[in-house]
């Protein structure tokens, strides 16, 4: 199997369980208790999950807390190790191998090189005591660049672009506000034009001017880069504006997706429904 | 250009148990160029259809057959969600009473981004947006500005203005003058007009039935099913 021409990233069948499992919870028609086993206590984060992302598309996950959405997107950028599974990204030997059975030195090339990851806590993301321009020197120089003044223009492009002030580059991210922390770390997961970015909750607990600015900014390097994301929130709002189609989660399975508009407008499964119903 | 074949759907709403069938046995057509009216009473499923044919609602039965001009007749319930999406940025518009944009984005870019989609280039859709935004009386003042701060009325002509301005092949209209004043109505009729001329294909639900008047070919009358043409 490989990426289709038009397709960035393809996952199929993933799934990661923490336990061991056991006969009863590894066969598919298993009925969980939401994800638990009821037999050994297996805690299914995430099952069987399977998806294609375009080249150039947002692709949105929403579901409640504990639905496994980090999790998923943890596999995604190999922060933790998929259960079974495959992946394929488009631009690492055009799609042809399935990266979850590469070596870790050729994960971290993936990561440093192929994908960008925003995190939910700016902490997993910077070095909150390192400088702000030497975050950004750091995603550079692991994905190879040793040139001091092109690295040092790329990042004033970069925090520039994020409307962090070039007279605070040299500050460390914890002198900073939480909405700024925010931008230095989108400005480093995008400072090595990464053709995937993934975004964890990235606007939740930002004020609703400083989230303005992010999904403006979001909006903003997806057109002019052509970068495709994956964007997982709660907020269904934010969700509508970025986001061309949407898978939605529940105990650790994908229980509906389809064109933004559909799973907002007419919402098939019980859960989605009650979702949709929450919006303020 | 456009054939709607035994359409049904119903709404099935979990947390009451309940199903409601909202259309069913519904079949129409529009010629290339033509307008179909549709007319009924509030809740009789007009708005259904619509979004039905926007792909907004997957329906439960029947078919939705649009001559593409890119690849021909395609059934728009069975198309993959990517056909349906470059569809709707290239070929398929629709126009609603209500307007929800990013936060931030003036009315010149919300214009410009909807021609950006298609591909057409950034000097060309600024001057195009331009022209739009001028033909539906958006005042220059406004232009970089953000629409939640605009009345109804301009929320509505902008609305009209970013679907109309990409010239699409089939235009979906729900009611989009609902709201609107006599002389802003008649800056609608004239962009419908203008775009029926150029060869756009319409299918429109109007609350009013005489602002359609020698606009509409034919009328689908929701109260008995059936279609019938316009009064000359």
């Amino acid at each position: 199997m490989k990426t289709a021409d038009n397709v960035a990233l393809c996952v199929r069948n993933f799934s990661k369980h923490y336990g061991d499992g056991c006969a009863y919870c590894m066969d598919e028609d298993a009925v969980l208790d939401r994800n638990i086993c009821p037999e050994c206590g297996t805690i299914h984060a995430c099952s069987d999950i399977s998806f294609d992302l375009h080249k150039g598309e947002i692709l949105g996950i929403v579901g409640e807390s504990g639905s496994g959405k980090s999790t998923l997107m943890k596999m995604l950028y190999f922060d933790q190790e998929a259960s079974s599974g495959e992946y394929h990204l488009a631009d690492f030997l055009d799609g042809d191998r399935d990266v979850l059975k590469l070596s870790s030195r050729q994960k971290r090339q993936i990561r440093n090189e192929i994908l960008g990851m925003v995190y939910q806590n700016p902490v997993y993301g910077l070095k909150m005591e390192f400088s702000a321009i030497s975050n950004i020197a750091e995603k550079l120089i692991a994905s190879g660049s040793r040139n001091v003044g092109d690295m040092t223009a790329t990042g004033d492009h970069f925090l520039g672009k994020v409307n962090i002030p070039l007279n605070r580059k040299y500050e460390p991210p914890v002198n900073f506000s939480g909405g700024m922390q925010q931008r230095v770390q989108i400005a480093k997961a995008l400072s090595n034009y990464p053709p995937v970015l993934l975004l964890d909750e990235v606007t939740t607990g930002l004020d609703l001017s400083v989230q303005a600015d992010v999904l403006e900014l979001i909006k903003e390097i997806q057109r002019e880069l052509g970068i495709s994301m994956i964007v997982v929130s709660h907020d269904l709002a934010i969700i509508r504006m970025l986001c061309d189609r949407t898978m939605v989660m529940l105990d650790g399975s994908v229980i509906e997706s389809g064109i933004t508009d559909q799973i907002l407008e007419d919402p098939q499964h019980a859960y989605t429904q009650q979702l949709v119903y929450s919006i303020l | 250009m456009l054939s709607v074949e035994d359409l049904s759907k119903s709404f099935t709403i979990h947390h009451l148990g309940q199903t409601r069938e909202a259309i069913s046995g519904i079949n129409l057509n529009v010629a290339q160029g033509g307008f179909l009216g549709i007319v009924g009473r509030s809740g009789s499923g007009k708005s259904t259809i619509l979004k039905s044919i926007y792909g907004t609602y997957r329906p439960d039965g029947g078919r939705i057959i649009y001559d593409s001009k890119e690849n021909g007749p395609v059934d728009i319930m069975e198309i993959s969600d990517h056909a349906l999406i470059h569809l709707r940025k290239t070929e398929i518009g629709y126009v609603s009473q209500f307007l929800k944009v990013m936060p931030r984005t003036t009315s010149l870019e919300l214009v410009t981004q909807s021609l950006l989609e298609m591909g057409v280039g950034l000097v060309e859709a600024e001057a195009q947006a331009k022209t739009a935004l001028e033909h539906y009386d958006i005042p220059e003042s406004l232009w970089n500005n953000y629409p939640n701060t605009f009345s109804g009325g301009e929320k509505l002509r902008l609305n009209i203005a970013r679907a109309t301005v990409k010239a699409p092949r089939l235009l979906l209209l729900d009611e989009p003058t609902a709201s609107l004043d006599h002389a802003s109505k008649v800056k609608v009729r004239e962009a419908i007009s203008k775009l029926k001329d150029e060869g756009t294909t319409l299918v429109g639900i109007f609350h009013d039935l005489e602002f359609m008047e020698g606009l509409c070919d034919s009328v689908y009358d929701m109260s008995n099913q059936e279609m019938r043409h316009a009064l000359a």
